[in-house]
């Protein structure tokens, strides 16, 4: 009995291996099938990682909440001990907003009267979804972000995504309940824009460093570190006038931007539908459904 | 022996330990911190997990659940699909191929290989990435994610060990 035991154990060792070793084997070709594929852009892997990112955004969003408690009760401290210093400079900025809003109930009477005198058709109406930031930038070499928000909400590739500073990025894949971002600095970013002051257009590109780069600009043009840059609205991306970033640096043809968002601190991000329906020119999109 | 059902399934979850923390560790890794420059920097604790099992406890860890591991983590991170599953696998099995050489040793000699399993998967990643974008992406960010893996590597293994030793003895 014993015997026995021991040569069906000397038999199976050898097999076992020479299974593992063909598990293996077949994983590692797996993941490179994996790899061209996405390359290809084959959809029914983008479904299966939508699909997948579904799955797990509900552990994500659960996940995230404690995170996202314990800095905000460290933001509470830091503004209990500024309470007073806050005070008078939200009074300064409550008066100066005031003047603000006058001028702009003026400016938007006025301008409702020129539009009706011009037969001005208004852009598309926007809709918006208000979204969580449930997973953060990809590791060391990819920009990108997950939100809770997917299909379910109204969310659709190619929506702009905005906070009350300004552009963070372009949903390039959507699920049921979660969309991934990419954000304007990642690496396949380009972003149709304009240099507000003298609305001449580029292209601004991420390299994945925190300041992207303005490229694609007309030789001619002078470009002085604090202009702002917005977007342009040509190739039908995003609409145009969304702020984007201020000019930091100009080195010949070497133009670096400082986007007004501050990456660290996304918490809720607001989904824009424009009705531009995410139209890509690919001359544009390198690869906008890569990611 | 004889087992009742009860104790069975313990042994069972037991046994579901490594991968268990290693899939939780990738789960957490992509959670939002809001500390600035850490979605970035953020140490690859999921390399930690895979490194430590493969050595003490290279049966409780299997192949395909290595490879689900990485594709959880490209869901999460936004990678292409199938690169981080593939570093895994190679860390998987360059470590496998040496777990003698580490079993008995010191803590530093341990520390020291993994010093050298990051930097090697770092540029695997790095080079994939960059293969599969067709451009040079900047490596910088990644040597500093692999200095902070290497830094919080004793930490880390300190919870393995002790988890290890409260949970899987004689499992």
């Amino acid at each position: 009995m014993k015997q026995r035991k021991g040569s069906v154990l000397r038999l199976a060792t050898p097999v076992k291996v020479l299974v593992q070793r063909f598990a293996f084997l077949a994983l590692i070709a797996a993941t490179f099938a994996l790899m061209m594929l996405g390359k290809a852009d084959v959809v029914v892997l983008e479904r299966v990682r939508t699909v997948a990112a579904d799955a797990i955004a509900p552990i994500l969003d659960a996940l995230s909440r404690p995170a996202a408690t314990i800095s905000e009760m460290m933001d509470r401290v830091h503004q209990i001990a500024a309470v007073d210093a806050e005070n008078a400079r939200l009074r300064a900025e409550n008066d100066r907003l005031l003047n603000w809003q006058h001028v702009a109930r003026q400016l938007s009477a006025e301008n409702t009267q020129l539009k009706s005198l011009l037969n001005f058709s208004p852009a598309a109406a926007q809709s918006f979804v208000t979204a969580r930031v449930i997973a953060d930038a990809g590791g060391a070499f990819v920009r990108s972000l997950l939100v809770n928000a997917g299909e379910h909400e109204g969310v659709k590739k190619g929506n702009a995504v905005v906070t009350g500073d300004g552009l963070v990025g372009r949903v390039v894949t959507v699920g049921d309940r979660a969309a991934r971002v990419l954000l304007i600095t990642d690496l396949n970013s380009r972003i149709p824009v304009e240099i507000e002051s003298s609305r001449e257009q580029a292209v601004l590109a991420g390299d994945n460093t925190d300041l992207p780069e303005i490229v694609h600009m007309a030789d001619h043009v002078t470009v002085a570190v604090g202009d702002r840059v917005i977007t342009s609205g040509s190739a039908g991306v995003f609409p145009p006038g969304l702020p984007v970033g201020v000019v930091t640096s100009v080195n010949g043809s070497d133009i670096r931007v400082q986007p007004f968002i501050e990456w660290s601190r996304l918490e809720y991000v607001r989904v824009v539908d424009f009705g531009t329906n995410g139209i890509l020119l690919p001359s544009i999109e390198r690869s906008p459904a890569k990611r | 022996m004889y087992t009742t059902f009860w104790q069975r399934l313990d042994t069972i979850a037991r046994r579901m330990l490594p991968v268990a923390v290693t899939l939780l560790l990738a789960l957490f890794a992509g959670v939002p911190f809001h500390i600035p420059g850490f979605g970035e920097m953020a140490p690859a604790v999921v390399l930690i997990s895979i490194y430590y099992w493969t050595i003490f406890r290279p049966d409780l860890l299997p192949t395909p659940a290595v490879f689900a591991i990485g594709l959880v983590q490209d869901v999460l991170t936004g990678t292409p699909l199938g690169v981080n599953a593939l570093v895994l696998l190679l860390v998987f099995a360059v470590v496998l191929g040496q777990r003698r050489f580490f079993l008995g040793k010191s803590f530093l000699v341990m520390w020291w290989g993994f010093l050298l399993i990051v930097a090697g998967a770092m540029a695997g990643l790095w080079m994939i990435l960059s293969s599969l974008d067709g451009t040079i992406i900047n490596p910088l960010p990644g040597v500093f994610q692999g200095a902070l893996t290497v830094a919080v590597f004793p930490l880390l293994t300190w919870v393995f060990i002790r988890s290890q030793q409260a949970l899987l003895r004689g499992v």
